[in-house]
């Protein structure tokens, strides 16, 4: 009778605690949708940075030509007189995903422009992310956390900086394929469900191809499931994860054509394979175990073992002398950047270039991540209270995205989702705490004895809790026994009672564990008072710090809000002014921009596949006029673009990148020596500075004219009067500079009509001149 | 307002045809500008400018200091040539300078310059520009004690008899010349670096530049074979350019003059300065020499159309039509040196294109192993000829995905695994499965 009562109770506390969970996902969705808009509503409805424009122009392409001619695409415009296979080389996830959203609104009469599509891809994507991140969790540790954990990703700023608006880039998706995949790997390991498993397959398929950090995925479930096979956690449930998505997802990877057969031979897959194997030994082994006598069991242990442990070392034997007769000891740099995080910036200077390449300063946690680096410690604790399959997962996860974060300032991305999980069951559990003892001291205090309201979702959580528990519980107890069915739905209901139970068991326990009420009310108020922290501390990022388009800027003076739109207005005129076939060389960051908004055909572009081809550029920017002009010119050249922040004090300009074209330049070309371009190893571009630096092309197109400005020459990005502010350009003219400056560009003179006799005045001027010809021919042109 | 709008269209109409006198499809000069220091060498130097009149050529003769001299006229060039004998000026007249006269050659137009022993600093500037240094000493004139021409009256040996000429039809005219050109001037130097100006006709090893008055004080700076005494210049755009040491060289007098080189018993009855005034005057106003090269096209073997883009490993041919100017006509252009390059970065086919007897030269060859943006190149430069430079950008694109083979030979046991392996463990789970 009481039995009933309760279940009717309980039946009824269920059904108003799904309606209420979906009512806050859906809140969720919109809040992680909302928080990205500050973008739109601050500036406008635009593509952001530089790899978005080229996902953009992939984008547009797959629009207007369709699927096949995508795959094929053989680009021209970009890395000339190379080109570059986009089909081959780029991760068309994203570009498939967007390209089917505007099909789809398109074929139900929703006009909307591929921008508009691209603009808001990303935000959309952050919402599934949110809801993956609560089907996650609530794997892990119940609905409750589930919640907490979606709440806390829907707005976490590491996650915002590449998923605002107008950020349409493949980190957009692939976070949320990621967590998805993670969802899918953890349902089937706590079900042992085929279908699941199945589905596994499919999205680690999408997140293989929307972005490169899928390794991350084929080296941490394998990692998991060793771990669990070491613990002895052991089941055919960890089987059934683990071995079909190895094999379908290696067979859907290699589909991929970026992939293609790096799915099977480089050394990012071969954790997975390693662990495939081992987990068919284990399997094996337990199966023989179970037909054994534990006597003959032993026996045959002993024989194995020592047979292979000869076969072992044979094997090592032969890997060693393999290993050390290959001439870099079998280390590739990739590889050995993982492991040694200062390896790429001190060897390979074009990885090094890039800012988020760098490893991250302390504040950029706090930054990035901000309470949930405090949150995160209670987490792990918390999945240890118990310790189940999927909350060993989630210690895994969150402990090698920490050391991959430290690598890397753009794998704080990957380190996000995990923080966000293990806070979201920190809070929750620590809520779970306080509010149980504050509603078991309610009744004494107020002798009533109705829960409150709020409290539900939690209590809620604690039940599900413990289905989860009494489920695994009562799987593994199975598949100990050797059932080869699948729980069916007979048997859940049966499970169900059980879990009644159990719970009620498990409350009338727990009500030994409370604190005192006012301890709790406290805690409840200082958690809120962190979590109000966080939130405001989220929409501040949001607002501020990563909504700048950075195509656009705008700077706050006493004289109001100033909007450089530089870059457009030069890409602007480049493809008004400019022939159609025209190349345009700049540092390989405006590549993607050049390309797909001026629309003409650039010389290297963000896509570093080629270091010999920035090299040259490089080479040529950091060379005298003569030899910089041969070496454009060699590469049919017409515009040289050069970003310059010195009047407006906009500082990542292409001057304070220069040090980067020199060192690649030189690290292909050795007659470029950094030291040329240093003062006693100090930078600088004021009087001190080289000669070598004051004659190079990018001193000289930076500053041609600058004097005129303010009579001075002053740089203010550099604080300094610039060094040489009076000079001549013979090679080069100068055809368009934008209002403030920040993008200057140039147009190569051709050569000249006739060629000068020699008298006394231009004796010298030719005679040095032909020398420097000479000399260029030889040995600085790479193309000759 | 009518009116104005009927003459406006009525204008447009005939646009084209006014447009007609400048367009590229006669490269000859028409309309040239003379510019004399007196007009006395009009008629001192009648039989050079008869002979360009009866060419077709319009001269327009004007005193350097004429104020009213002006080289365009809306933006329009008024002359496709300009003869300077006037040597001695030292500034033009109007608004005539240095600088417009190089920005008429610039522009694609050609000069011929004569100096004499009286160039102005103006002179010598324009020949310097061009590449041709004359002997700084504006008193020096070239002498040559062996190699003069027996004359009765000068002892001094400034007129000076050279039969060294540049090896060249295209220049000079297919009829070689006999006499040798009877020459009195000063003589200038060429940068050997400098690729665009030739040495038509070059003093003797024995000549030195100095003046013949005075002894010498110092060795005379220019001597022997580098001294050039009439240089041509091709200018990157084609401009011509003719620099002679000599104003006489053209005259009616040395035309006429006969001709005995010293130490050489033949006489000639007529020196050869008529002859090579004329022919190099067909030269620099593009009566020969003059080659273009129209209907470039390539297109795949068996199609004719030219596409957008070539596979790796297709076949092409390429075509190209040269002709080359008479003076009055296209004729077709037959040689057997003129190359393709296939070009990126480095030329990956180069090929020696055969040519038929209309002019088509027709080649093909296969698109190499390597994708990229390739570009058809000729570059053609022959001495004496205006230089073809033709680039044509053309990608390169690998295999589409469905253009590989769909099944392998040599995969065939890997098919059979494959199947096999699946065919077995559908065997061994229905065995499993079902039978107990």
């Amino acid at each position: 009778m009481e039995d009933l009562e309760i279940e009717k109770g309980s039946k009824l506390r269920f059904a108003f605690g799904n309606v209420l969970s979906l009512f806050i996902l859906l809140l969720i969705g919109v809040l992680a949708f909302s928080i990205r808009l500050f973008s739109v509503i601050k500036y406008e409805s635009v593509i952001h940075e530089f790899d978005p424009y080229f996902n953009y122009r992939v984008t547009q392409f797959l629009t207007k030509n369709g699927i096949y001619d995508f795959w094929n695409w053989f680009d021209d415009r970009t890395w000339y007189p190379l080109g570059r296979v986009i089909g081959g080389t780029v991760y068309p996830g994203l570009t498939l995903t967007a390209g089917t959203l505007w099909w789809i609104l398109n074929s139900l009469n929703i006009p909307l422009s591929v921008e508009t599509v691209c603009v808001f891809t990303a935000p959309i994507f952050s919402a599934f992310a949110a809801w993956a991140t609560y089907l996650l969790t609530k794997e892990v540790k119940g609905t409750g956390a589930g919640l907490t954990a979606a709440v806390l990703l829907a707005m976490v700023p590491s996650y915002i900086s590449r998923s605002v608006a107008g950020s349409y880039d493949n980190e957009a998706v692939a976070i949320f394929a990621l967590i998805f995949t993670f969802y899918l790997y953890l349902k089937t390991l706590n079900t042992g469900s085929l279908f699941y498993a199945t589905l596994n397959a499919l999205s680690y398929f999408y997140m293989v191809c929307s972005w490169g950090g899928y390794t991350f995925i084929i080296n941490l479930i394998p990692m998991h499931a060793l771990l669990c096979i070491v613990t002895g956690r052991y089941s055919s449930r960890l089987y059934i994860a683990y071995a079909p998505l190895i094999v379908l997802g290696t067979l859907l990877a290699s589909l991929v054509p970026v992939v293609g057969f790096n799915a099977v031979m480089t050394s990012e897959h071969f954790a997975s394979f390693l662990v495939f194997i081992i987990i068919h030994v284990v399997a094996l082994v337990y199966y023989i175990k179970g037909i054994l006598t534990p006597k003959m069991f032993k026996v045959a242990v002993t024989l194995v073992v020592s047979v292979g442990m000869i076969v072992c070392f044979a094997m090592v034997a032969v890997l060693v002398a393999l290993v050390a007769s290959s001439p870099t000891k079998g280390w590739s740099g990739r590889s050995l950047s993982l492991l040694d995080p200062t390896y790429a910036s001190k060897y390979i200077p074009i990885i090094a270039s890039v800012s988020e390449h760098q490893p991250p300063t302390w504040p950029s946690y706090f930054m990035d991540i901000n309470v949930l680096a405090f949150l995160v410690p209670a987490g792990i604790i918390a999945c240890f209270l118990p310790l189940s399959d999927a909350s060993s997962f989630v210690v895994l996860y969150i402990v090698t995205s920490v050391y991959f974060s430290g690598v890397m300032v753009r794998l704080m991305l990957v380190l996000a989702p995990a923080a966000c999980i293990l806070s979201g069951i920190a809070l929750s559990e620590a809520f779970d705490v306080f509010t149980r003892s504050i509603k078991c001291q309610l009744p004494d205090l107020l002798s009533d004895p109705q829960p409150a309201a709020g409290d539900t979702a939690s209590e809620n959580s604690a039940v599900q809790n413990d289905i989860v528990k009494v489920d695994k519980h009562s799987t593994a107890q199975k598949s100990d026994e050797g059932l080869k069915e699948r729980p069916s739905k007979k048997n859940r209901k049966k499970e169900k009672e059980h879990v009644e139970k159990v719970s009620v068991k498990a409350r009338k326990e727990k009500r030994l564990l409370v604190l005192p009420l006012e301890t709790s009310v406290i805690a409840i108020l200082l958690l809120v008072l962190l979590g109000a922290f966080y939130v405001v501390h989220c929409v501040w990022a949001a607002a501020e710090a990563y909504s700048a388009p950075s195509i656009v800027l705008t700077s706050h003076s006493h004289d109001g809000l100033h909007v450089f739109d530089d870059f457009r207005e030069a890409y602007a005129w480049l493809s008004h002014n400019t022939e159609v076939d025209d190349k345009v060389a700049s540092w390989w960051d405006y590549g993607y921009q050049t390309t797909a908004m001026a629309n003409r055909t650039v010389i290297v572009d963000n896509n570093t596949w080629n270091n010999t081809h920035i090299a040259t550029v490089g080479t040529a920017m950091s060379s005298p006029e003569k030899a910089a002009w041969d070496i454009f010119d060699s590469l049919d050249v017409k515009y040289v673009l050069v970003v310059f922040g010195g009047l407006v004090g906009y500082p990542s300009d292409d001057i304070n990148k220069f040090l980067w074209m020199v060192r690649i330049g030189g690290g292909v070309f050795p007659h470029i020596k950094e030291p040329d371009y240093l003062r006693d190893g100090q930078y600088r571009i004021d009087s001190q500075a080289t000669p070598t630096m004051l004659n190079c092309l990018m001193y000289k197109l930076s500053y041609y004219r600058f004097v005129e400005t303010d009579g001075k020459g002053f740089d203010r990005v550099r604080r300094t009067e610039i060094g040489k502010k009076h000079f001549k350009l013979t090679h080069f003219e100068e055809v368009f500079t934008t209002h403030h400056w920040m993008v200057r560009i140039y147009k190569l003179k051709s050569p000249k009509n006739r060629i000068r006799g020699k008298t006394k005045k231009s004796k010298l001027k030719t005679s040095t001149a032909a020398k420097l010809k000479k000399v260029d021919q030889g040995k600085k042109n790479p193309w000759h | 307002m009518a009116n104005f709008s009927i003459f406006f269209f009525t204008s447009i109409l005939l646009l084209p045809l006014l447009c007609q006198s400048f367009s590229t499809a006669n490269p000859t000069d028409k309309r040239i500008l003379v510019l004399l220091d007196d007009l006395a060498i009009k008629s001192s130097h009648s039989i050079f400018f008869k002979s360009l009149q009866q060419r077709g050529f319009k001269l327009d003769f004007k005193l350097a200091d004429d104020p009213k001299i002006s080289l365009h006229r809306y933006g329009q060039y008024l002359y496709d040539g300009l003869i300077l004998f006037s040597p001695s000026i030292n500034k033009f007249g109007g608004s005539f300078d240095l600088a417009s006269v190089l920005e008429f050659v610039d522009s694609g137009h050609d000069l011929i310059l004569a100096a004499d022993s009286s160039a102005s600093d103006l002179i010598r500037e324009i020949a310097n520009e061009c590449g041709a240094d004359f002997d700084e000493d504006s008193s020096a004139m070239v002498i040559d004690h062996t190699s003069y021409a027996v004359s009765n009256s000068e002892g001094d040996h400034t007129l000076i008899a050279s039969d060294d000429f540049i090896n060249s039809n295209v220049i000079l005219g297919s009829k070689m010349i006999e006499a040798p050109v009877l020459f009195k001037g000063i003589g200038h130097t060429l940068n050997p670096v400098n690729s665009q100006v030739l040495k038509v006709l070059s003093a003797s090893s024995s000549a030195y530049s100095a003046n013949p008055e005075t002894k010498f004080t110092s060795p005379p700076s220019l001597t022997g074979s580098r001294i050039s005494l009439v240089s041509v210049v091709q200018a990157r755009n084609n401009a011509r350019i003719l620099i002679s040491g000599s104003l006489d060289l053209f005259s009616n007098r040395l035309f006429r003059s006969g001709v005995q080189m010293a130490g050489s018993l033949t006489k000639y009855p007529k020196s050869g300065n008529e002859q090579f005034a004329t022919e190099l005057s067909k030269w620099v106003f593009h009566e020969r020499g003059h080659l273009k090269a129209v209907n470039v096209r390539h297109n795949k073997v068996g199609e004719t159309d030219e596409p957008a883009m070539y596979r790796i490993n297709d076949d092409l041919e390429y075509f190209v039509e040269i002709y080359e100017w008479s003076g009055t006509s296209w004729e077709p252009y037959v040689s057997d040196d003129v190359q393709v390059q296939f070009y990126m970065m480095s030329p990956y086919v180069l090929k020696t294109i055969s040519a038929d007897q209309k002019g088509l030269y027709y080649t093909s060859f296969k698109v190499p192993d390597v994708y990229g943006v390739f570009q058809f190149k000729v570059e053609y430069h022959r001495l004496g000829y205006t230089s073809l430079n033709l680039a044509k950008q053309i990608p390169v694109r690998p295999f589409r995905h469905n253009e590989y083979e769909r099944f392998l030979t040599a995969a065939f046991p890997y098919y059979g695994s494959s199947f096999s392996t699946m065919a077995g463990f559908f065997v061994f789970t229905i065995i499993y499965l079902y039978n107990k």
